[in-house]
């Protein structure tokens, strides 16, 4: 295990690959803030667990990966699947539930997928997606496609019997799997250190997997651990494991009276904002003016207002289809 | 011709498979050697890589099953004893079950979770169990438990051809205790159709597993007594084949249902409800069930276990009654 802190001024990333990470974690983050309106008008209805604050966990991780990799990851999936290139309007109008969301309503905001993508979501039982990672990996390697998993959960998979039969059977069967912790510091109000004995790398040590822990809000950080783990999957290697630390800025769900920390904590941590860092960073190398960035914030303004727009006017699925594709049909097989 | 148990049965048709598709392997504990009930054996040799032995760990047996079916695999997962599935409830129920509806049929999950099953083998708590009722409750997923050899081979072939999650149930008492004439190929069949094995105008008995050789060793019996029962093998549990279930009992007008599994919450349960939303007007007799007594294990001394089990002297004893009402 080692712990890496990649300094920015040492990267080889140009201004339009930085360009695309500003644009996106932007367009995450007010995507996300919408999202949080909606709800509270009524919009969109049931559980929706906010990203921001993790939004370079998503946007470095995604553009390590290639059209053919694959993605599973956990219920507070907006930003995955955003940064994943998931059409915003389908995602949105998957949270109001119409029939032109990306599972036609049938998901909602926990279980987003789009298989043209290799999305396959989405999951709201905690670790429960990380055996079938390996899984996906065993294909990977049975029918030599070369295509690598990025596997996303949050630091409260730890505790799950999966977490730990999953490592150990991706090293056993060499599984080309990239296992991605956003560690946020709490599984929903119980901080992560109150649940686990020791640190996360060290169980992903444990088991012969190489691990590293990078800075969840620097996207540059993020994006080279992230290469490093998909070039190592990739040429045969076998897993690997990442955790950013990062932070959520919002409670663990909307009815979260985030009783469990103070508003100094949460301010400390905006302080390490990662779409202001990178924001200054790029003005100070000269890569982004202020010009630039606003035309950036009103794309963003612009496709999340799309994105409604289109949620508004979509259908409502038909009743009558709800006992469509409850089994494939053989034929079809 | 020839003649075949239930567990050669199993072992001819995963053979067959693995020969003919490339994208089938078995995963589970212990396969490559062969496995406890020896269902695996010799195929690791003749299909090298394909038979792999994983940790104690049946949670992601299954769980890497719908990985690896989601991309093009067709995995055949065995896990050991069926009392050991319940590590997985929530990768078959929560997860597996769900992919084709959730996807509106975009993923599908071809993949096949054989276990052994059932009691009367001395097993005691932990090897004994009934399972099917919790996981035949799981829209998405099929459940199947044939009784005959010829049937395990055609059923296992349709369960790995069949582009839906499978429950394969193997009840583990008949693994070598029944054995059939089998012919050729697997025969092409379908999941979800019962058959009706023996037919006659007193009364239905419903039953699968072991307890479909009961019941047709009562209706022998119940035959040299004047007695002509219906005997109807479900064969798939998920989804269930209401069409013979009601005709079979608008037939006779008394159904007798049989299983293993205790009483309260079993598939006899579901069935009986079936017969009284659809055929209430044609029964003679209130529906009967013989199962197993409401106890968390089935006892370990053989004399319990006898007493827990049904058996062809209790299912016959209650058709008499029925037939006499």
């Amino acid at each position: 295990m080692t712990t890496e802190t990649t300094s920015p001024a040492g990267t080889s990333l140009g201004a339009e690959q930085l360009g695309k990470f500003l644009y996106e974690m932007m367009l995450i983050r007010h995507f996300e803030e919408k999202c949080g309106e909606l709800y509270t008008k009524g919009k969109i209805r049931g559980f929706l667990h906010l990203y921001t604050g993790q939004e370079a966990c998503a946007v470095g991780s995604m553009a390590a990966l290639e059209e053919r990799d694959k993605v599973v990851t956990h219920y507070r999936d907006h930003g995955h699947a955003l940064a994943r290139g998931l059409d915003p309007n389908r995602v949105m109008a998957e949270l109001f539930g119409k029939a032109t969301g990306v599972s036609g309503g049938r998901g909602g905001s926990m279980h987003l997928y789009d298989v043209s993508k290799g999305f396959l979501g989405g999951y709201a039982i905690v670790a429960a997606h990380l055996p079938l990672a390996v899984g996906l990996g065993m294909a990977s390697n049975m029918k030599s496609e070369g295509y690598v998993t990025l596997c996303v959960f949050g630091d409260g998979s730890v505790g799950e019997g999966e977490f730990h039969e999953a490592l150990n059977l991706s090293v056993l069967w060499n599984t080309p799997t990239i296992f991605f912790c956003e560690n946020n510091l709490y599984g929903m109000g119980v901080p992560f250190h109150a649940s686990l004995s020791t640190e996360i790398p060290k169980l992903a040590a444990a088991y012969n997997m190489p691990a590293v822990s990078v800075d969840g809000m620097d996207v540059i950080a993020v994006h080279e651990a992230t290469n490093k783990a998909v070039d190592h999957a990739r040429s045969g290697k076998g897993p690997y494991f990442i955790e950013a630390m990062t932070y959520r800025y919002r409670g663990h769900s909307m009815s979260d009276p985030e009783l469990y920390r103070l508003k100094d904590e949460v301010e400390e941590h905006r302080q390490r904002d990662a779409i202001e860092r990178l924001k200054t960073q790029m003005m100070e190398a000269g890569q982004l003016d202020e010009a630039r960035y606003q035309e950036f914030a009103e794309r963003v303004d612009q496709v999340v207002d799309e994105s409604v727009e289109f949620a508004e006017r979509s259908p409502q699925p038909g009743i009558e289809t709800l006992y469509d594709h409850l089994y494939k049909e053989p034929s079809d097989g | 011709m020839a003649s075949m148990t239930v567990i050669e049965a199993v072992r001819s048709t995963l053979d067959e498979a693995l020969g003919k598709d490339d994208r089938v392997f078995v995963l589970g504990e212990d396969v490559e050697a062969g496995g406890v009930f020896r269902a695996t054996e010799g195929l690791a040799a003749k299909h090298p890589g394909r038979i792999i032995d994983s940790p104690l760990a049946e949670s992601s047996i299954i769980g890497i099953s719908i990985g690896a079916a989601h991309y093009g695999m067709r995995p055949v997962a065995e896990i050991q004893f069926a009392d050991f599935i319940h590590a997985g409830f929530d990768q078959l129920c929560s997860e597996a079950s769900r992919w084709c509806y959730r996807t509106r049929g975009d993923a599908y999950l071809p993949m096949v979770v054989r276990t052994p099953w059932g009691g009367g083998v001395h097993g005691g708590q932990h090897h004994s169990q009934s399972i099917e009722a919790y996981y035949a409750h799981m829209p998405g997923i099929k459940v199947v438990a044939p009784a005959f050899p010829a049937d395990y081979r055609s059923l296992l072939r349709a369960a790995i051809e069949d582009p839906n999650p499978v429950l394969f149930l193997e009840h583990k008492r008949t693994y070598r205790l029944i054995r059939q004439e089998v012919e050729g190929a697997p025969a092409e069949t379908v999941i979800g159709r019962a058959r009706v094995t023996r037919k006659g105008p007193d009364l239905t008995i419903i039953a699968y597993g072991l307890m479909l050789h009961e019941s047709l060793a009562a209706a022998e019996t119940l035959s040299s007594e004047g007695i002509e029962p219906t005997v109807v093998d479900l064969l798939t549990l998920n989804p269930i084949d209401r069409e013979t279930i009601l005709e079979t009992a608008k037939a006779t007008g008394k159904v007798l249902i049989v299983h293993e599994d205790t009483l309260t919450g079993g598939l006899g349960g579901e069935i009986a409800a079936i017969i009284a939303e659809h055929a209430f007007e044609y029964l003679d007799a209130p529906i009967r069930r013989v199962a197993g007594p409401d106890i968390p294990p089935m006892p370990f001394h053989h004399a319990m276990e006898d007493f827990f089990m049904p058996n062809r002297e209790k299912i016959a004893a209650a058709a008499r009654e029925l037939a006499a009402y």
